[in-house]
């Protein structure tokens, strides 16, 4: 069994790419390949609350995981997660086709540290290319979304 | 806290954007490429009939099937779609192998049966521009794609005036895009004959020529459809226009729909790069300090196809100067084929290396003459009313280069810090150096093109407005800043604005979204229209209330004393009851320029902007590693429309330029792009890069209705300068040649 942003899947070519049956399979395109040999983060998704590259797996690889794809962060209702919301209102977006594997990557950074520096965002996001951004404002939205995330604490 | 605007955020942060490869249509085929092994050659035989017996392999196309023309070109029309004789790069695709999934094509390459007989390769311009050489298009009378000239003064007599004069040469490498991306294509005929064509493009009327002429139909029966863009960068012209005319073929062919996506490998080996350039400058000077002349020779590797080439290095050709006053100058640029893989445009367009280079030489010689870097450029910058080498005058908008300098001069700190450069000092346990660069750029295509575009705001009945324009989104959020301008001059909310889905058969041909031209000619084609559809609106509400309106404010219309005559949506429904279309068509045609090619003079660009980028930076002296501490730039943008999208294209672009400074190259052997993925291609990563700083300086031309202007390249094209600068001030030693490894 392998559950993908919650749904149970019991039928699966345990050979195929991972990448491939999570878009061709379950069309959940919002997983990008921009390089397919594992260097550029943009088919990044959470195995198990780990970031981690889909074009390297297989999908037997993930058998009996806990995978969340871009389509699994915000809520059901549609409600954006608070990272999106910051990815948004900060400017992070620009063509948008790293967009996926960053909001995955700073939302396992964020579980991990809720806290970081901006010094440790860098390092986080190290593994995402983004050729639009120059990162400084995908860095200002992990830094808006940890202090939003923070103010919901009680 | 003031949030970003764009149209496309939600959709992009949620993984619903639908990019090409995102598609599926029902029964669709897949088509893969085959290339030539060699980079010059001719195309013997080509055995199809072992690949065509493997599993879901339907057909292996050919040029001998292509109905309309084989060959098709932006300027010269000497790019093959599909390979019939003549091979000269390895990007050059042979066939197409069309099957059921992307993977059967792809199995079923290695069976296809090629053979080829081997020309030896031109790879060396030089060696291309010698008389004796092979000439690698035979229709084309020499292996120059281009040559451009500015002949102003007399540059013999000013160097016997000269004090000192100095000559350096320079030189610059391949750059991959690196759109994150890769191309990608969906194509089926429609049942009214049309082919229908979705994909990720720079322009999609440059695809739809690219299209109609492979397959020998009109333009009206082709639509290209313009789906989310994973980046452009100038790159996603030629190469991703090939890639939709080539899925039109098969799906023409065989009747069904075709997607090709290509790999990173593919689209690295086939895609055009930035241009390699050789410069020699010559440059004399007088003891106080004053350019006199300046002779330059430059030469432009534009690799097996012309693209671009002769616009690009006209660019070269026009600021081959950089942005100072120079009495006597005599430029000669060279466009040439070679055998490499080809170049053509990227983001800068053929400045970024002439800034390399001018802006070095600028330092060399202050330092020659004992005169400080700043001072000796303000002594030669261009200023209000300035003459620039091809004799334009500086008059119709405000020259504020000195403007843009002071700014980063202050805020980086400049004075002060260039005192605490190393200067290569052995006793220093790692080397400081701050760097800067200055450019003006000509804004939008010059003599490259037509300069034209348009807009359509079409109001609903119920007070809603679809618009439209000729730019074309790339990711840089160019359809946002439409819906800005059009808001702003509506006076309504942004939510009741929608941007319709681009189309080629909607609106008319506005020239490539390049040039940094985007917010200046489409926002000038919106404003355009706004004031069409305000006249439409506000004569209908005269005849039918007698009252005058001179403001839309706030979803309302007022009088010219303020007061409420009624709200948008009951003026709009007011419109409609009287069988008047709140419907407008706006275009914007800036001024006109002048070139005489001759001689190389004219009025080149209608409008000019300016920028400074600096950069601070850290020398390891052992192993010669480079970390930057920061990066400043300050831009005359005329008027900022989306602060937070204007700061991601300075960041965009400072990140761009310190990766041309420090990483990224792209050589090719015997031909072949050597590194093909990004683990043999350095890009920046998040920690390769400072932290930024972006500073707007707002004078509205005169020229542009919404008074913006651009940003895209103006970003792009300094900071390798910048960081040359800075890396001489930390080591005491110029490097000549990008990307910078230094020796120790
Ligand atoms: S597509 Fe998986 S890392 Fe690039
Ligand atoms: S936004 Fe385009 S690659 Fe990151």
């Amino acid at each position: 069994m392998i559950t993908v942003n919650g749904i149970n899947y019991y039928d699966y070519d345990p050979e195929r790419k991972l990448s491939l049956w999570l878009r061709e399979d379950l069309s959940l395109t919002g997983t990008k390949i921009g390089c397919d040999i594992g260097v550029c983060g943009s088919c990044t998704i959470l195995i198990n609350g780990e970031p981690k590259l889909s074009c390297r797996l297989k999908v037997k690889d993930v058998e009996n995981c806990n995978i969340i794809t871009i389509e699994g962060v915000a809520l059901p209702d549609g409600t954006l997660h608070p990272i999106q919301q910051a990815f948004i209102d900060a400017g992070a977006i620009q063509c948008g086709f790293c967009t996926p594997g960053m909001v995955l990557t700073a939302y396992a950074l964020l579980k991990k540290n809720p806290h970081p520096t901006r010094q440790q965002v860098r390092q986080a996001i190290r593994g995402n290319l983004c050729r639009c951004t120059g990162y400084q404002q995908i860095i200002d939205a992990i830094m808006l979304a940890a202090e939003r995330l923070d103010l919901k604490q009680p | 806290m003031k949030k970003a605007f764009r149209n496309d955020a939600h959709a992009k942060v949620t993984g619903q954007a639908i990019y090409t490869d995102d598609l599926k249509l029902h029964d669709m085929l897949h088509a893969v490429p085959i290339y030539s092994e060699l980079p010059r050659a001719k195309l013997i035989f080509l055995d199809t009939s072992a690949a065509l017996k493997l599993p879901g392999v339907i057909a292996v196309i050919t040029a001998k099937d292509i109905p309309g023309n084989i060959y098709y070109g932006q300027i010269i029309k000497d790019y093959p779609v599909l390979v019939d004789k003549d091979i000269n790069s390895t990007g050059d695709v042979l066939a197409l192998v069309v099957a059921k999934t992307r993977e059967q094509a792809i199995a079923a390459v290695p069976s296809i049966k090629i053979e080829l007989q081997p020309l030896k390769p031109i790879l060396d311009p030089e060696e291309a521009m010698n008389p004796e050489a092979d000439i690698l298009h035979p229709s084309h009378v020499s292996n120059l794609t281009n040559y451009h000239r500015v002949r102003r003064g007399d540059v013999t007599s000013a160097e016997k005036e000269a004090d000192i004069i100095i000559e350096e040469e320079f030189s610059t490498s391949r750059v991959e895009h690196s759109y994150l991306e890769p191309e990608s294509a969906i194509c089926h005929l429609r049942c009214d004959g049309v082919m229908e064509v979705f994909g990720s493009m720079q322009h999609p009327f440059s695809t739809r020529r690219f299209v109609a002429s492979t397959l020998g139909v009109e333009l009206k029966d082709v639509e290209v459809k313009l789906l989310t863009s994973g980046g452009g960068f100038g790159g996603k012209d030629d190469t991703a226009a090939l890639v939709c005319a080539r899925a039109a073929l098969c799906a023409w062919i065989l009747k069904k729909p075709v997607k090709i996506t290509y790999t990173r490998e593919w689209s690295m080996r086939e895609s055009y790069k930035r241009h390699p350039y050789k410069m020699r400058y010559r440059m004399g000077l007088n003891k106080e300090g004053k350019i006199l002349s300046v002779k330059a020779r430059i030469v432009a590797d534009g690799g097996a196809y012309c693209s671009v080439t002769p616009w690009v290095t006209w660019r070269s050709t026009v600021q081959s100067c950089g942005c100072y006053e120079v009495p006597n100058v005599e430029t000669d640029v060279y466009g040439v084929y070679t055998n490499n893989i080809f170049s053509g445009a990227m983001r800068g367009f053929g400045s970024p290396q002439i800034n390399f280079a001018v802006e070095q030489l600028v330092e060399i010689a202050a330092e020659k003459l004992g005169i400080d870097e700043i001072t000796f450029r303000q002594i030669n910058m261009v200023k209000q009313g300035s003459t620039t080498i091809t004799g334009q005058v500086l008059e119709n908008h405000l020259v504020s280069l000195n403007q843009v300098l002071d700014t980063v001069l202050k805020e980086s700190d400049y004075k002060n810090k260039r005192q605490l450069c190393s200067f290569g000092n052995p006793n220093h346990q790692e080397w400081y150096g701050i760097g800067l660069a200055i450019c003006y750029r000509g804004v939008s295509l010059g003599a490259e093109g037509t300069d034209v575009n348009s807009a359509i705001l079409y109001v609903q009945p119920d007070g809603s407005v679809l618009l439209e324009t000729g730019v074309f989104e790339n990711g840089q959020g160019s359809e946002s800043a439409m819906i800005l301008i059009a808001a702003e001059q509506l006076g309504l909310p942004l939510e009741r604005i929608r941007y319709r889905m681009p189309s080629t058969s909607n609106i008319p041909d506005g020239g490539s979204t390049v040039a940094s031209r985007g917010t200046i000619m489409g926002g000038g084609a919106v404003v355009k229209a706004a004031n069409i559809l305000k006249q439409i609106v506000g004569e209908a509400v005269q005849k039918y209330t007698g009252k005058t309106v001179s403001n839309f404010e706030n979803s309302q219309l007022l009088d010219p004393s303020g007061v409420l005559i009624m709200s948008w949506d009951e003026a709009i429904k007011l419109c409609y009851n009287n069988q008047i279309y709140p419907y407008a068509f706006g275009v914007f045609q800036p001024p006109q320029i002048s070139w005489d090619e001759e001689t190389g003079q004219g009025n080149a660009y209608y409008t000019w902007v300016y920028g400074c980028q600096a950069a601070e930076l850290k020398v390891d002296p052992k192993t010669g590693i480079v970390k930057l501490l920061n990066m400043i730039a300050a831009h005359d943008i005329g008027k900022a429309v989306n602060p937070f999208a204007l700061k991601g294209q300075y960041y965009g672009g400072m990140a761009m330029g310190a990766g041309y400074a420090l990483f990224e190259n792209c050589p090719c052997e015997n031909g072949l792009v050597v590194p093909t993925n990004f683990n043999k291609y350095r890009l920046p990563r998040s920690i390769d890069l400072p932290e930024m700083k972006a500073i707007f300086i707002e004078n509205p031309d005169p020229v542009s209705p919404s008074g913006a202007k651009g940003i895209g390249e103006p970003a792009n094209e300094l900071m390798a300068p910048a960081i040359a600068n800075a890396i001489y001030y930390a080591t005491g030693k110029r490097y000549h040649s990008l990307p910078i490894r230094i020796k120790i």
